[in-house]
């Protein structure tokens, strides 16, 4: 009995080291059979473009117009999209829609994860046919990492204002909105300015999306803040003090809001994107809450988010197509059906291709828009770490 | 002792196979010794779990505070945690909730084990009382914050219950819940039987004689403990206090499912600092902020290995 018990175990010890080869091992190969299927596409694709080297064209024109980048797209076959939830900003619609004009198979990897998870997945599988085509990143991270961008100019490209896009096409600006306080009219007041939410009706009611040394929506919702009480892009500490005096007075609630604490009826009052609300408006009106959604006069913090091509995608004619969709009529009117504010709208709404019922509902904004740039949001970071903690009273 | 056991056990049948096989040989003697050297191979699988999930994370974190992003060695992280009022609040805060919770842990849990060692051996209480504190004690994460939030949170079951019909109190408005007051309630949870289950076999250990001698020498309660069950239990209790200690400094998923404003803990500061889509590339200060934890639990763990030597001596 005791020898079979010691051999049992010296066989589970040398079991489990095969296993651990024999994982390896599948990996390698894994590895390798994908690399292999990267370098045929490869030369697949240089074999049919001929003249055309998708990966270094920089509009449509360079594939001799838009059947061209088609037909390229076509003879890769595939694209590949990475951190896209069907349900944010529409999403599930636009890569459906995208299949249904040009018959591409849409491989959506990851759509749950974050913008640094984009850039990670990009440099771990460069070189296989696993890596992302396409990226829709967060300011910071999107700012960080253009080295890894294949400058791309779409066909309306001279169109997007200046402060939309990198000057050479390496990014542009997709869709975004503004900072927004969002409340159930049913359980609180009219909100009218952000000052009402300091007083005895909202008795912990009012929740911010997420710590704003953390998160951007955060970050932002404390920015909006500052500006309606004298601050500036540049000076983010008014904000503070508002959420201070909101967490003195009892108000405020150190719950992250989400669709079901909404639902629930555990944060009726909520600082994040107005376009991250929008599409929840319908949903909740179902079960009974009349969400609305207020943007302060004066105080519009604007927030947009960061398209670009991967310079390493393994699909890239039909990276450079995905880019000519998104910002075609169709994509910019997808993109608006689920709350979000293209970055084409006004031109579009001119030119009368806009969805103008979509439209109507996002709500009314007045004022310029103030988008915090990169060092901006780095110099209000820092005072944040520094004061934030103290502020909420953790 | 039963390792021993096993090992002369097993040795037997091993010379018996050679000899029947091979005989007496040079070759044999080699492979025997070959052979004798198979148990530690159980051991291998431990060994390499312990190697790649606890000494490489751990170099990592110790080697990758002193470097910056450009691979270059820094002080800078290190200086800024030992120095910034912010970390430093955070480092006090943890040690104030361990502290607590592991107090309240002891004592609570300490009586606990006392009333278990002092009831009927197979009785329902014992056995009730045991099956519970197991698997309380792994009870944490989100399960057990979800559970103070249904029943203390916003919209908890009991919050609604005394907002309706007792109006104003700290039941009815749970912002305490979220802070680092709300950490030592929900943290004791799961403390107090954790101490059930490390205390029980020390307080088991008194034995019924000793109370005799000292009942029968004229000796009062008072001095039984003062004298003999105190001065035996001591190390035990002070043993299981520190090690309750570093079970609340170092948990994470409590407190990230129930805080989402302030970060006032090291652990969360931490999530911060990796995970910020705000102030990218804070990887390397997160793992000083790390460093600064490993400090704190290794002076804890010296102090529960100098106590657990003096248990050992009792034990004997």
């Amino acid at each position: 009995m005791k020898v079979q018990k010691k051999v049992l175990v010296a066989g589970m010890a040398a079991a489990s080291l095969m296993l651990v080869t024999a994982c390896s091992s599948t990996d390698s190969t894994e590895a390798e059979s994908a690399s292999e299927t990267a370098s045929e596409s490869a030369a697949e694709s240089t074999d049919t473009g001929a003249a055309v080297d998708a990966a270094m064209a920089t509009s449509a024109a360079d594939f001799g117009g838009m059947d061209g980048l088609v037909a390229a797209c076509e003879a890769e076959g595939k694209l590949n999209t990475i951190a896209l939830p069907p349900d944010w900003a529409n999403y599930g619609e636009i890569i459906q829609g995208f299949t249904d004009k040009y018959g591409i198979e849409v491989e959506s990897q990851q759509p749950d994860a974050n913008s640094q998870d984009e850039i990670n997945a990009a440099t771990q599988n460069a070189g296989t046919d696993r890596a992302p085509d396409v990226f829709d990143l967060g300011q910071a991270v999107a700012l960080n990492n253009t080295a890894m961008y294949a400058p791309y100019m779409v066909e309306r490209f001279a169109d997007i204002p200046a402060a939309f896009k990198d000057a050479n096409g390496l990014w542009v600006n997709d869709y975004g909105g503004f900072m927004a306080v969002g409340y159930d009219a049913n359980k609180v007041p009219e909100i009218t300015s952000l000052n009402d939410l300091l007083g005895p009706d909202f008795k912990g009611a009012v929740a911010l999306n997420g710590d704003p040394t953390q998160a951007s929506a955060g970050w932002n919702g404390v920015m909006m803040a500052s500006i309606a009480n004298g601050g500036s892009a540049n000076d983010i500490a008014p904000g503070v003090e508002y959420f201070k005096a909101m967490n003195e007075a009892g108000n405020f609630l150190p719950v992250d809001p989400t669709p079901a604490t909404i639902e629930s009826g555990q944060t009726p009052v909520v600082f994040d994107w107005d376009y991250l609300q929008a599409g929840q408006v319908a949903g909740l009106a179902e079960k009974g809450i009349d969400w609305k959604i207020f943007v302060p006069e004066g105080a519009v913090v604007g927030g947009y988010y960061y398209q670009a091509v991967n310079a390493d995608a393994p699909n890239p004619a039909c990276a450079r197509l995905w880019q000519e969709y998104l910002y075609s009529p169709d994509g910019q009117n997808e993109w608006l059906r689920g709350g979000a504010r293209p970055v084409l709208a006004d031109v579009y709404a001119a030119e009368g291709t806009l969805d103008a019922e979509a439209f109507a509902k996002l709500p009314p904004v007045s004022g310029d828009p103030i988008v915090p740039d990169d060092q901006q949001v780095l110099v209000g970071n820092e005072y944040l770490i520094a004061n934030w903690s103290a502020a909420v009273g953790g | 002792m039963q390792i021993g056991q096993q090992q002369s056990a097993a040795k037997k049948p091993l010379t018996q196979i050679h000899t029947l096989e091979t005989g007496p040989s040079t070759r044999g003697a080699g492979l025997r010794r070959a052979l004798r050297g198979l148990p530690y191979l159980g051991v291998v699988p431990f060994l390499a779990l312990v190697g790649v999930f606890f000494l490489w994370p751990t170099y990592i974190v110790i080697t990758q505070a002193f470097v910056d992003d450009q691979g270059a060695f820094t002080m800078e992280y290190v200086t800024t945690v030992a120095t910034s009022e912010v970390n430093l609040n955070a480092f006090r805060n943890s040690i104030q909730v361990s502290v607590i919770t592991a107090l309240l842990g002891g004592i609570f849990g300490g009586l606990l084990s006392w009333a278990v060692a002092n009831s009927r051996r197979h009785g329902m209480f014992r056995r009730a009382t045991m099956a519970a504190s197991g698997v309380f004690a792994q009870f944490g994460g989100v399960m057990l914050a979800f559970a103070f939030l249904a029943t203390f949170g916003f919209n908890g079951l009991v919050t609604l219950f005394f907002s309706e019909n007792f109006g104003d109190s700290f039941l009815s408005n749970p912002t305490w819940l979220y802070g680092i007051w709300g950490l030592c309630v929900v943290y004791t949870f799961f403390q107090i039987p954790l101490m059930l289950i490390v205390f029980l076999p020390a307080v088991e250990g008194l034995r019924g004689e000793w109370r005799e001698a000292n009942d029968s020498l004229g000796g009062s309660t008072l001095r039984y403990w003062r004298h003999v069950g105190g001065p035996v239990l001591l190390p035990s209790f002070m043993g299981a206090i520190l090690l309750l200690f570093a079970n609340a400094f170092s948990s994470y998923a409590t407190a990230a499912a129930l805080i989402s404003q302030g970060s006032p803990i090291v652990p969360l500061q931490i999530r911060g600092a990796i995970g910020s889509e705000v102030a990218l590339g804070g990887a390397a200060f997160g793992k000083a902020l790390a460093l600064g934890m490993v400090i704190v639990v290794s002076v804890v763990m010296l102090g529960y290995v100098f106590l657990q030597r003096r248990v050992s001596r009792w034990e004997q």
